[in-house]
């Protein structure tokens, strides 16, 4: 409806206006250059504030480990909307998660633990399946469901295996996944040249040491989830089928397509991606099931896909940014503070943008943007540390703004199906 | 008529029945005993001190159900419900504490106060869902999240009580007078014979949240802006098609359904805690409020059974706890209430579908023998 206004530009006959002419990125060349460009924008901001601690090794890596529940999470939300279902129940699949690997982990063992976690969260898919393909309940509804009905299962089930005394926290578990790593020859000489301080190199350098370094082959299997989805949904027959039924039921379903086995199996498998994110969450960072322990991640990974456009490379770049700006609260006050350059910085290059496709109200709005995040920065010292956490869901806010139009979430995602005749 | 009443009856009774069902097998594979937790929530939970606890819980349940359900009277999905309600409750109780008025105008400014905070917080995503298309489901997701760090930062920097010399620094806000709070029921209660112990008391907040219900009816179902709103809801195509402005109405509705959900924290406000602190403004109420519209159909009177339920299971935790029984079984009969309600009213729906389908045939098609044979066995 609000994008019929711009129609008439993206019809425009070729060659008629000079202006109408775009250059067009290559998907595959897409993500490399969003990285290098983040990254340069932060190595900026750290010559620009002296502030070191913004691109160094331990801040990508918490980063990275906050990042990771929210795209497990987000991941879930894409391969359960790619169906046509949205999973709003994400947050008490994670839950589900957080428990049954806390105590597989606890019972028999780490690996153990994990599986035990994964399928308990491909559980809660599998219900919600049921709700919501086979009876037709409202989506949303179903998932608010279940986010309650998994908070109150967890407590239950401690009470009554007796597992551990208290519903609010085990004891951490005896054996966590080993880590090691990747690139044992470059982690001397990466940690060197991000001792140097140079403009991009030494940034790049600490993002990968991050990325290899002393990791836990628990974050490698997570990480592996990104390709394999991508591969699976976008080059394989059952990945065409599944995203088919999430665009148009009905003509999948005439070409032969078993419509409720697929939304099954992927509602299924969204569960398990998130139970694997609540598994994260109890291996990687407290070492032992707490109750609330997953403080809205589910929402947030919801967010951070939709952000991403529906596909996987855009939600790891949103799920990167609430991590980095999660990580930003661990810090000290300086470092989040330089973060006011790099949104000023932002803000210029998307002004630029503007002016160069002749949107002059919008690059006023962008130039008026990264004077004011400047001036803030240089008035003030510090920003307001409760505040910090919440500039992601800000930046989602604004992102939906500016291009709600742009984004395309698949063609009857949401809606209740019914084969019939 | 009377089938439909049966029809409208028979889900919730069913969803209720398989909920106790499937709870009651869960107690007994581990080993507690269904019986024995049934007879403690139907006899401890009857006591009066736990009615009490139900009555004052069940009010702001009441009023978080009605605001959900003003959304989906038009399709529009509120869960910003739960930042609205902690934004509103923390600026009405700061304002509250900073004016002197004369006793009803100070109760009337502090409930205003949190009417407008509400309703603004919920005007954001609604603008943002008329003017840019923006769903109101992950607008107000995110706008949850802020309002809870906007809350802690304006509470911590601007809103605290300060700090007096040999006191530890207090985490609310400050006390409202007297003049801006609602007495306790228990006087009255006990004038008519109900002795209640100091302890327990009875929130006159209840009223509050009987007179929402009142204007909700009014309002959705007597004017022509519910009108309005119901036939958005029904049919958006056709509503725009005889005049309705969508956007328009999409921003109402929000601004409505905020500005009731501004109501929801400010029981304890107003009575016995007198100021904002983590403890005198619960969280959640706002996901509960989604629960008890769905339970309650967004009917104003199935509203407040759905309201009183949920607080009774609130409320015989406590005696559940004490006896050495698992508490968080009312939770989970919570949880599959809610699933079984939505599932029951779908199967019922289908089924009523179905018998008016046989219906039609029987009394339509012509005693023919050949076509007869041709009807599609169901």
């Amino acid at each position: 409806m609000t994008s019929v206004r711009q129609a008439p530009s993206r019809t425009a006959p070729d060659g008629a206006d000079a202006t109408a002419k775009r250059i067009v990125i290559p998907r595959w060349v897409r993500f490399p250059l969003y990285v290098v460009a983040g990254v340069s924008l932060m190595s900026l901001t750290r010559q620009i504030t002296g502030a070191g601690q913004l691109t160094a090794e331990g801040t990508f890596r918490s980063a990275i480990q906050l990042a990771l529940p929210i795209a497990l999470a987000g991941l879930g939300g894409l391969w359960a909307e790619r169906a046509g279902v949205v999973n709003i129940g994400l947050e008490g699949m994670m839950v589900l998660g957080t428990w049954f690997g806390a105590y597989g982990g606890i019972t028999y063992g780490p690996w153990q633990g994990v599986l035990l976690g994964v399928l308990g969260g491909a559980l809660g898919g599998l219900l919600h399946a049921v709700a919501t393909v086979t009876f037709g309940v409202d989506h949303i509804i179903s998932g608010v469901a279940i986010n309650i009905l998994a908070v109150a299962l967890g407590e239950f089930l401690t009470s009554v295996t007796k597992a551990w005394d208290s519903t609010r926290e085990s004891p951490p578990i005896p054996n966590n996944v080993a880590r090691v790593d990747l690139l044992p020859f470059l982690k001397q000489p990466l940690r060197d040249i991000g001792a140097q301080n140079r403009f991009f190199i030494s940034d790049l350098a600490d993002l990968v040491n991050a990325l290899t370094a002393n990791v836990s082959l628990l974050t490698i299997l997570a990480v592996a989830m990104f390709p394999l989805t991508w591969y699976v949904l976008w080059r394989t027959p059952i990945g065409l089928r599944l995203r088919s039924v999430g665009e148009d039921p009905d003509a999948a379903d005439s070409l032969g397509v078993n419509v409720y086995r697929l939304k099954y199996l992927a509602v299924t498998v969204s569960g398990a991606m998130a139970g694997l994110g609540g598994v994260l969450l109890v291996y990687l960072f407290s070492g032992k099931f707490q109750s609330q322990q997953t403080g809205g991640r589910g929402y947030i990974g919801l967010a951070a896909m939709i952000f991403g456009n529906w596909r996987p490379g855009g939600l790891i770049l949103g799920a990167g940014l609430f991590g980095f700006m999660d990580s930003m609260q661990s810090q000290v006050n300086e470092t989040a503070h330089a973060l006011l350059v790099t949104a000023a910085l932002l803000f210029v290059v998307a002004g630029g943008f503007a002016l160069w496709k002749r949107r002059w109200i919008w690059a006023a709005v962008f130039a008026a943007l990264a004077g004011l995040c400047w001036w803030w920065y240089s008035v003030t010292d510090e920003l307001p540390s409760q505040l910090i956490p919440y500039f992601p869901h800000l930046a989602t806010l604004l992102v939906l703004v500016f291009a709600s139009q742009r984004l395309r979430m698949p063609a009857s995602d949401g809606k209740i199906w019914r084969r019939s005749g | 008529m009377k089938q439909r009443l049966v029809q409208q009856l028979a889900a919730p009774v069913l969803a209720v029945a398989f909920a106790v069902l499937v709870s009651s097998l869960m107690l007994q594979f581990a080993g507690y005993g269904a019986g024995k937790t049934w007879s403690v929530i139907f006899t401890k939970g009857f006591d009066r001190v736990y009615l009490v606890e139900m009555i004052n819980r069940a009010g702001p349940y009441y009023i978080s159900g009605v605001a959900v359900a003003i959304g989906f009277k038009m399709n529009l999905f509120n869960i910003g419900v739960e930042g609205q309600y902690k934004l509103a409750a923390l600026f009405a109780a700061w304002a509250g504490a900073a004016v002197g008025l004369p006793a009803p105008l100070h109760v009337a400014f502090i409930l205003a106060v949190g009417i407008l905070t509400g309703a603004f917080w919920a005007f954001i995503p609604g603008v943002l869902k008329a003017w840019r298309g923006v769903s109101e489901v992950i607008a107000t997701i995110m706008l949850n999240a802020v309002a809870i760090g906007l809350g802690a930062f304006l509470l911590e920097n601007y809103f605290r009580k300060p700090p007096t010399p040999g006191v530890i620094a207090g985490t609310g806000t400050r006390v409202i007078p007297a003049s801006g709070r609602l007495p306790s029921l228990n006087p009255l209660l006990s004038h008519i014979g109900i002795d209640l112990p100091a302890s327990s008391r009875v929130q006159s907040y209840i009223f509050v949240a009987v007179a929402v219900g009142v204007v909700y009816r009014l309002v959705i179902w007597r004017t022509r802006f519910g009108f309005d709103l119901r036939a958005t809801g029904s049919n958006a195509e056709a509503a725009e098609a005889s005049g309705v402005d969508a956007k328009r109405m999409v921003v109402i509705a929000m601004l409505f359904s905020g500005g009731v959900a501004g109501l929801i924290g400010l029981n304890n406000i107003l009575g016995e805690a007198g100021r904002y602190s983590d403890v005198s403004v619960f969280s959640g109420i706002g996901f509960t409020g989604i629960a008890i519209a769905l339970l309650g159909r967004n009917h104003p009177v199935g509203i407040a059974f759905a309201a009183l339920l949920w607080a009774f299971m609130d409320a015989v935790q406590t005696p559940l706890s004490s006896a050495d029984l698992p508490k968080q079984i009312t939770s989970i009969l919570q949880g599959i209430i809610v699933l079984s309600v939505v599932i029951a009213y779908e199967v019922v729906r289908r089924i009523a579908a179905h018998q008016e389908a046989a219906a039609l045939r029987r009394d339509h098609l012509p005693d023919d023998p050949a076509s007869g044979t041709e009807v599609a066995p169901a």
